[in-house]
């Protein structure tokens, strides 16, 4: 059942209920973090509607830097700006930042160990017709594996408002992963968002789902529909893919003794890729990972992409059914 | 109060940090000399007359930023960053060793004084633009950021990028100075991938360009004095310097970019257990000009 807890949206599992962007939140916690810190400013790569960074820049047009086609001079700029005392977010799409500029983050942003928050939109196949090229799906990876760096995978606008603050209350290089598409608002104002610390949304015994982003709401659907057939299962939000949350995932998985990771990412060296590498060394279960598979994505509407490349609810409840027949 | 430094007193500071560069290269085994050697003056200029710093408190707020952008030359900012009392002359034989402060390329966290991490070429110009438009746009302060650039990192599109950036911003609290000293590791830059016109292209970015001898350091402080009258452009100082100068076998000679003395025999050059005699030989008399009594 849905932890009440966890205080979700009462349109759960309606057909109405509201989609949004998790970028939109994005947008919305760089204003909500602007008015709470006078050293946040923002710099965007040509992407500022599009990143929805525009809300910052009209409210805080002097602290607002327009770069141009230029994402590793925007990585080192920031790097130079928080150097100044500054606490700067950069904005682009994940496969330019942290793709193209990767070696400018590792250096002016991780080894300088500076107060850089880097914020990849438009992550995942979800972002459709655009194609393979804008549809960033190795970027938690090439993030997770940089020492000093965090990464936070928002499942809904909302909590990618209260992502992008928390963001910018840590001192040290954040890695923001946002999408493009709208996406179901599950999550309510009073949800616990806490940075590194992840949540049981539906609770249950059988197995354990484990996911981040928008498929988390999939992931729900699976859950709701699996306990109607009768099988009980606990959904853990990981948004904060590191650090990882090992009590709460280890708490879970030792009750449930089968485990079903799902993200919208390559699973090779992403989130479900992260629990697995501590679940194997502290307690083995057997494990199904729902992601992308070495592949590249195409053009396509969003469902039908989620559906073609397995990530939907049905694939979900299949994996479930796999994990625990393995049990 | 600053000491005053006269011209004949910093050229001798500048031979004493060159033979010290000799000296760490030769205990770390590895770096390289012909950069740092080229150098030598530029450092010693902006270290003992040009910078507003105070070695004794390096997080000072009102300090001038020197970014280095090309790390690989570090073993010129630590000798000078020693000499002129951040940390004693004797830690410059720690260069490259375990548990160094001075690392084979500098990190930021690792020494007060640096303040950025550096070595992949071509990141620099765009840390001290970041910096100088904090300082001009949004915390109007009274601090100005200096950049030394090698001339093969022109070569690095990302460069371009901040030089762009720098020029449409007129970031006039930025001087760049680019080591021109035509060499890098694979061969000379005009065979490599042809950076001239230099000074035109950084003109066409909308930057004042002065072309400087980097070995007159009456020429370099009063080139770096210039650039701070320039009002609503960045300046970019082309540093004329000859790679390993004041070693003869050194100089101008490609081979020696990322290579210590008395670490390997090479075609036409001293044999190794000579290199360092000499070198230093050659630096304490000037080329033979005088007779030093360190001798």
């Amino acid at each position: 059942m849905v932890n009440p807890k966890a205080h979700l949206s009462e349109k759960l599992f309606h057909d109405e209920i509201e989609k949004v962007p998790t970028r939109n939140g994005y947008g919305e916690g760089l204003v909500a973090a602007g008015e709470e810190n006078k050293q946040v400013v923002v710099l965007c790569a040509d992407l500022t509607e599009s990143t929805r960074s525009e809300a910052f820049q009209k409210k805080f047009p002097e602290r607002f830097i327009e770069v141009g086609v230029a994402e590793q001079n925007m990585a080192s700029l920031a790097s130079g700006m928080a150097l100044a005392g500054k606490v700067p977010f950069i904005s682009s799409y994940a496969t330019f930042s942290p793709g193209r500029n990767n070696e400018q983050i590792r250096t002016t942003i991780a080894i300088n160990n500076v107060n850089v928050k880097i914020a990849g939109a438009h992550a995942g196949i979800s972002v459709g017709p655009d194609g393979a090229t804008h549809q960033a799906l190795e970027d938690m990876a090439l993030m997770r594996v940089m020492p000093r760096m965090s990464v936070i995978y928002p499942c809904d606008a909302l909590e990618a408002k209260k992502a992008t603050l928390a963001a910018s209350r840590i001192t040290g290089p954040v890695y923001l992963r946002l999408a493009r598409a709208g996406t179901p608002q599950f999550t309510t104002e009073e949800t616990p968002f806490e940075f590194g610390k992840a949540e049981v949304f539906y609770e249950g015994k059988d197995a354990t789902i484990v996911a981040c982003g928008p498929l988390l709401y999939e992931a729900m659907i699976a859950a709701n529909l699996l306990e109607k057939e009768g099988v009980s299962v606990e959904v853990i939000n990981n948004h904060t893919i590191k650090p990882l949350d090992q009590s709460t995932i280890l708490q879970s998985v030792q009750k449930t003794k089968a485990l079903v990771t799902v993200e919208e990412h390559q699973v090779a060296g992403g989130m479900g890729s992260a629990v697995v590498e501590m679940l194997s060394q502290q307690f083995p279960v057997p494990v199904e990972m729902v992601g992308v598979k070495d592949r590249f994505g195409e053009s396509g509407e969003p469902d039908e992409l989620w559906d073609a490349f397995g990530l939907s609810h049905p694939h979900i409840i299949e994996a479930v059914k796999r994990v625990m027949k393995r049990k | 109060m600053k000491k005053e430094y006269t011209i004949p007193e910093l050229e001798k500071k500048a031979n004493e940090i060159r033979q010290d560069i000799i000296k760490m290269l030769v205990k770390a085994g590895s770096g390289h000399s012909a950069g740092p050697l080229g150098m030598a003056d530029v450092f010693t200029a902006l270290y003992f007359s040009v910078l507003k710093h105070d070695p004794k408190n390096p997080f000072w707020e009102e300090r001038d930023r020197l970014i280095l952008s090309n790390g690989h030359i570090c073993p010129v900012r630590y000798a000078a960053m020693a000499h002129a009392g951040y940390f004693p002359v004797k830690e410059l034989d720690t260069l490259r060793k375990f548990g160094s402060r001075l690392q084979g390329h500098p990190e930021r966290e690792r020494l007060p004084g640096l303040e950025t991490t550096s070595g992949p070429l071509g990141s620099g110009l765009s840390q001290a633009s970041g910096m100088a438009y904090v300082g001009k746009y949004i915390d109007k302060t009274t601090w100005r950021v200096y950049c030394a650039m090698s001339d093969a990192e022109q070569e690095a599109g990302q460069t371009w990028e901040a030089a762009m950036f720098a020029g449409k911003n007129k970031l006039d609290n930025l001087t760049a100075i680019i080591d021109r000293n035509n060499i890098q590791i694979d061969g000379f830059t005009e065979d490599i991938m042809p950076l001239e016109p230099l000074k035109e292209k950084y003109e066409a970015f909308n930057w004042h360009v002065l072309e400087v001898d980097g070995h007159n350091i009456e020429a370099i402080i009063d080139a770096c004095n210039q650039a701070k009258a320039i009002h609503q452009k960045p300046t970019v100082l082309i540093m004329h310097t000859i790679p390993g100068k004041g070693v003869s076998f050194m100089e101008n000679d490609f081979k020696w970019h990322g290579t210590p003395p008395g670490v390997s025999n090479m075609e036409g050059e001293p044999a190794k257990e000579e290199q360092v005699n000499i070198a230093l030989k050659e630096l304490r008399t000037l080329g033979g000009k005088i007779h030093s009594e360190q001798e």
